[in-house]
C-alpha cells in the first residue's frame, strides 16, 4: 500500500501542477499584450543608498513571500484533515505581537531578535497545537476548530499590545523585511526559499509526505498501517503554526509596527485560495506544495497586474474573484470530462478515419 | 427514512442536534437569569430582550440561509458582503433613483437571488467546492460595494424614514424611566421579518419535501441519490435561497441602520456559522435546525451585551469571551458525538465537501 501511495503521489504531481503553471502562463500572457514594460527590471537606490531591484516582478517576488510561507503549512494541514485552517491571519498577529512586545522591551540587538523570533514561534505553534488539539483528539471539523482563534486571535493580540499599536524601529528589523545592506533581493524572498528547502529536505529524509498523504486519503487504514493520524495531524497543524509566525514576523518587520486590525487580513482566504489553485484538492489526500507556492505568486501576480491597471485598491477584490472563478471552472472536474470526451472522440474519428 | 428516523427517536428520547439546541437554548435562558441577578437594571426591562431582537434581526435572517447551506453539508461565505451590498444599492435606488421601500426591496432580492443562483450553479452543476466558489462570491460583493459607493450613504427619504422608525409598541411591556415617564416596549418591523423568515424556514425543513431533501443530501450524498432525489437540484436551491435570505436580510439590515457602508456587516458569515454551530447545526451536514440557529445568534449577541454591562470595557473582551463560549460549544458538541457513540466515520468522508 505504501507504495501504491508513493506511486500515487509522484505520477500525480505533474497532473496536479498544470492548473498553477496555467494560471501564471495567462496572467503573464495577458501582461504581454498589455503592456509589456510590466516585465521591467531596474535598479534603484534605497533610502540608505544601496543598489536595490525595482520592478513589477521583484514586487511580485516580495509581496507574496508571506501567502507562499503560509500555503506551504496549509497545504500539509489540507492534506492531513481534510479542512482548512482559517486562523493564520490572527495567529501571525499574535506571533507579531508577541515579537514586538519582546523588543521594545530593552535594545534591539541581533540575540535579542533572534530570541523574539524563536519566542514568536513558541507561542504561533502553541495556537497551532491547540488548533491541531481540537481537530485531532476531539474530531471537530478543522474549520470551526480554527474559527475560535480566528474570532479571538487579532483581539489577544490587541490585549498583548495593551490597545496600543507600537513600532520597532531597528536596522536589523529593516533588513529582515527590507534589503540586507548591500544585496538587491528583498529578504523575504531568502526566506521563502530557506522554506521551500526545508520542506524539500522534509520530504526527502523523512516518510512525512506518505504519512500526510495515507492520512488524508483514508485515516482508519492509516492507522490499520501503524501511523498514528492524531499525531500526523497535530503535526501539521503545528508546522502550520511555525509558518504563520515567521509571516507574522516578516509582515511586522515591512512596516516596522504591529497594526493586530490589519496585518496579514485575509491572508487565510488567500491561502486556501493558493492551495485550490495549486490543484491540491480541498478534500485532503494528494497535495503538492510547490503547486500552493506557485498558487500564491499567481495570486500576487494577479493582485500585481490589477493595481498595475490602476485599479482602485478597495475595488481589486472584485475582480479578482471573477479570475478565481475562470481558473476553478476551468480546473472543475466537469469541464475536464468535458474536454477528455472530446478529445476521445476525435481520436476515434481520425482512427475511424485512418480506417477506412 | 421517515420511518428510521422514526425508530431512533423512541429509542432515544433526543437526537444530537435537539440535544445541543436543547442545550444552548439552556444556557440562553440561564446567561439572561445570571445577568438579571447580577447587574439587574436593564436585563430586568422586557426592553433589553427586545433589543437583542432589533439589532440583530438580519443576522438571524441570514443565519437561517446558513443554515439551510450547512445542513447540505455545503457553506456559504458571501453573506455578509452581499447584505452589505444590498444595503449599498438599496440606499442609492432610494435616494437617487427615486425608488420607495418595494423598489429597494425587490432589488435586493434579485441581487440576492442572483448570487445564490451563480453560485449555486457553480457549486451544483459544475462540482467546485463551495468554499471557493462562495469566498469569490464574498469579494465580488464587497469590491462592487465600494465600486458603487466608497462613501457611506444614509436614507435621507422621509416615506422610507417614517417606515424605519415604526415600531410595534407593547404598553404593558414597557418601563418607567428616572423622570417617571412611561415607556412602552418596542419592537421593529424587521423583527416581524425575521421571525416570519424563522417560521418559513422551520416548516420548509420540517415538512415540505424541499426541506426532508436538503437533509438527505447532506446526510449522505449517495443513499439520497439511490432514494431518487435530485442532488445537484437540491443543493442549487439551497443556495438560491441562501442568497435570497441575505437579499431580504439586506433589506432588514437597512431598516434598522437606515445606512450604506461598505464595511456593513463585515464578518456577518463567521457569526452566522458560529451561531449555527451553537445551535446545533453540524458543517458536516445532515444535521440542524433554524429555532436553534435563532438563539446561537442570541446568545451570542447577549454574551456581547453581558460583556460591556460587566465593565469590561476594553474592546477586546468581547470577542475573547464570545471565542472563549465558542471554544466550550465546540468542545461540547464534539463530546456529546462521541459519547453517544454515533459513528462518526461516514461524515468524515463528508469532510471533503467543505
Amino acid at each position: 500500500m505504501a507504495k501504491e501511495l508513493e506511486k500515487r503521489s509522484r505520477s500525480g504531481s505533474l497532473g496536479q501542477l498544470l492548473v498553477p503553471i496555467i494560471a501564471l502562463a495567462l496572467i503573464a500572457v495577458f501582461n504581454l499584450f498589455r503592456d509589456p514594460s510590466f516585465f521591467s527590471v531596474g535598479m534603484t537606490n534605497d533610502s540608505q543608498g544601496n543598489p536595490v531591484l525595482t520592478g513589477n516582478l521583484i514586487s511580485i517576488l516580495n509581496g507574496a513571500s508571506e501567502l507562499a510561507i503560509i500555503s506551504m503549512g496549509m497545504t500539509l494541514v489540507t492534506a492531513s484533515s481534510k479542512g482548512q485552517d482559517i486562523s493564520v491571519g490572527a495567529i501571525a498577529a499574535i506571533a507579531g505581537s508577541v515579537f514586538v512586545k519582546f523588543l521594545s522591551g530593552g535594545d534591539i540587538t541581533g540575540l535579542s531578535v533572534t530570541l523574539g523570533i524563536i519566542l514568536c514561534c513558541l507561542v504561533a505553534m502553541l495556537c497551532g497545537a491547540f488548533n491541531g488539539a481540537l481537530v485531532a483528539y476531539f474530531n471537530i471539523q478543522p474549520m470551526i476548530a480554527t474559527l475560535i482563534l480566528y474570532t479571538t486571535g487579532r483581539s489577544i493580540a490587541y490585549w498583548i499590545n495593551g490597545g496600543a499599536t507600537p513600532t520597532v524601529s531597528s536596522p536589523i528589523i529593516t533588513a529582515i523585511g527590507g534589503f540586507i545592506p548591500g544585496c538587491p533581493i528583498p529578504t523575504p524572498v531568502f526566506v521563502v526559499i530557506v522554506f521551500g528547502v526545508l520542506f524539500w529536505l522534509i520530504f526527502r529524509f523523512t516518510n512525512l509526505r506518505l504519512y500526510t498523504q495515507a492520512v488524508g486519503i483514508n485515516q482508519d487504514a492509516a492507522r490499520l498501517n501503524g501511523i498514528n493520524p492524531q499525531t500526523v495531524k497535530m503535526l501539521t497543524f503545528i508546522v502550520l503554526g511555525l509558518c504563520s509566525a515567521v509571516a507574522g514576523v516578516i509582515a511586522v518587520s515591512r512596516l516596522s509596527l504591529i497594526n493586530h486590525e490589519t496585518i496579514l487580513l485575509e491572508i487565510e482566504m488567500d491561502a486556501i485560495l493558493a492551495v485550490a489553485i495549486g490543484g491540491n484538492s480541498l478534500a485532503g489526500g494528494k497535495f503538492t506544495v510547490v503547486g500552493s507556492v506557485l498558487g500564491a505568486y499567481a495570486i500576487q501576480a494577479l493582485t500585481t497586474t490589477l493595481y498595475a491597471m490602476r485599479v482602485p485598491s478597495t475595488a481589486v477584490k472584485a475582480y479578482k474573484a471573477v479570475v478565481i472563478i475562470l481558473i476553478v471552472i476551468i480546473g472543475s472536474p466537469v469541464v475536464k470530462d468535458a474536454v477528455n470526451r472530446m478529445m476521445a472522440k476525435r481520436r476515434q474519428k481520425t482512427a475511424a478515419a485512418k480506417g477506412e | 427514512m421517515e420511518n428510521r428516523s422514526r425508530d431512533l427517536r423512541r429509542r432515544e428520547p433526543l437526537t444530537d442536534a435537539q440535544l445541543l439546541m436543547t442545550i444552548t437554548i439552556c444556557i440562553f435562558i440561564g446567561l439572561y437569569i445570571l445577568a438579571m441577578a447580577v447587574w439587574g437594571g436593564g436585563f430586568l426591562r422586557p426592553q433589553q430582550l427586545f433589543d437583542l431582537f432589533n439589532n440583530n434581526a438580519a443576522l438571524i435572517v441570514i443565519a437561517c440561509g446558513m443554515t439551510v447551506v450547512m445542513i447540505t453539508g455545503g457553506i456559504d461565505l458571501s453573506v455578509g458582503a452581499v447584505v452589505s451590498l444590498v444595503v449599498m444599492v438599496s440606499v442609492i435606488n432610494i435616494e437617487d433613483q427615486g425608488g420607495n421601500a418595494f423598489t429597494a426591496f425587490m432589488l435586493g432580492l434579485a441581487i440576492g437571488a442572483a448570487f445564490g443562483i451563480v453560485q449555486g450553479l457553480l457549486i451544483a452543476k459544475l462540482d467546485i467546492q463551495p468554499f471557493i466558489v462562495t469566498l469569490s462570491g464574498m469579494f465580488f460583493a464587497r469590491g462592487v460595494t465600494t465600486m458603487v459607493s466608497l462613501e457611506p450613504r444614509s436614507v435621507q427619504d422621509e416615506g422610507f424614514s417614517a417606515m424605519q422608525d415604526a415600531r410595534i409598541e407593547i404598553d404593558w411591556l414597557g418601563y418607567e424611566t428616572n423622570k417617571g415617564a412611561h415607556i412602552p416596549g418596542r419592537i421593529e418591523w424587521g423583527v416581524m421579518i425575521a421571525i416570519a423568515v424563522v417560521i418559513v424556514i422551520f416548516v420548509v425543513l420540517r415538512w415540505a419535501r424541499f426541506g426532508r431533501d436538503l437533509y438527505a443530501v447532506g446526510g449522505n450524498e449517495q443513499s439520497a441519490l439511490m432514494l431518487g432525489i435530485n442532488v445537484s437540484s437540491t443543493r442549487f436551491w439551497a443556495y438560491v435561497l441562501s442568497g435570497v435570505l441575505s437579499g431580504i436580510g439586506g433589506f432588514v439590515f437597512l431598516l434598522h441602520t437606515g445606512a450604506g457602508n461598505a464595511t456593513n456587516a463585515a464578518g456577518a458569515e463567521m457569526t452566522c456559522i458560529a451561531a449555527a454551530i451553537m445551535g446545533g447545526t453540524l458543517l458536516t451536514g445532515g444535521v440542524g435546525n433554524v429555532i436553534g440557529t435563532m438563539f446561537g445568534v442570541l446568545t451570542i449577541v447577549l454574551i456581547r451585551a453581558i460583556v460591556v454591562a460587566s465593565g469590561l470595557r476594553e474592546p477586546w473582551w468581547q470577542s475573547i469571551t464570545t471565542g472563549a463560549m465558542l471554544c466550550f460549544f465546540i468542545i461540547l458538541q464534539s463530546l456529546v458525538v462521541q459519547y453517544r457513540g454515533r459513528p462518526h466515520k461516514d461524515k468524515d468522508a463528508k469532510k471533503a465537501k467543505i
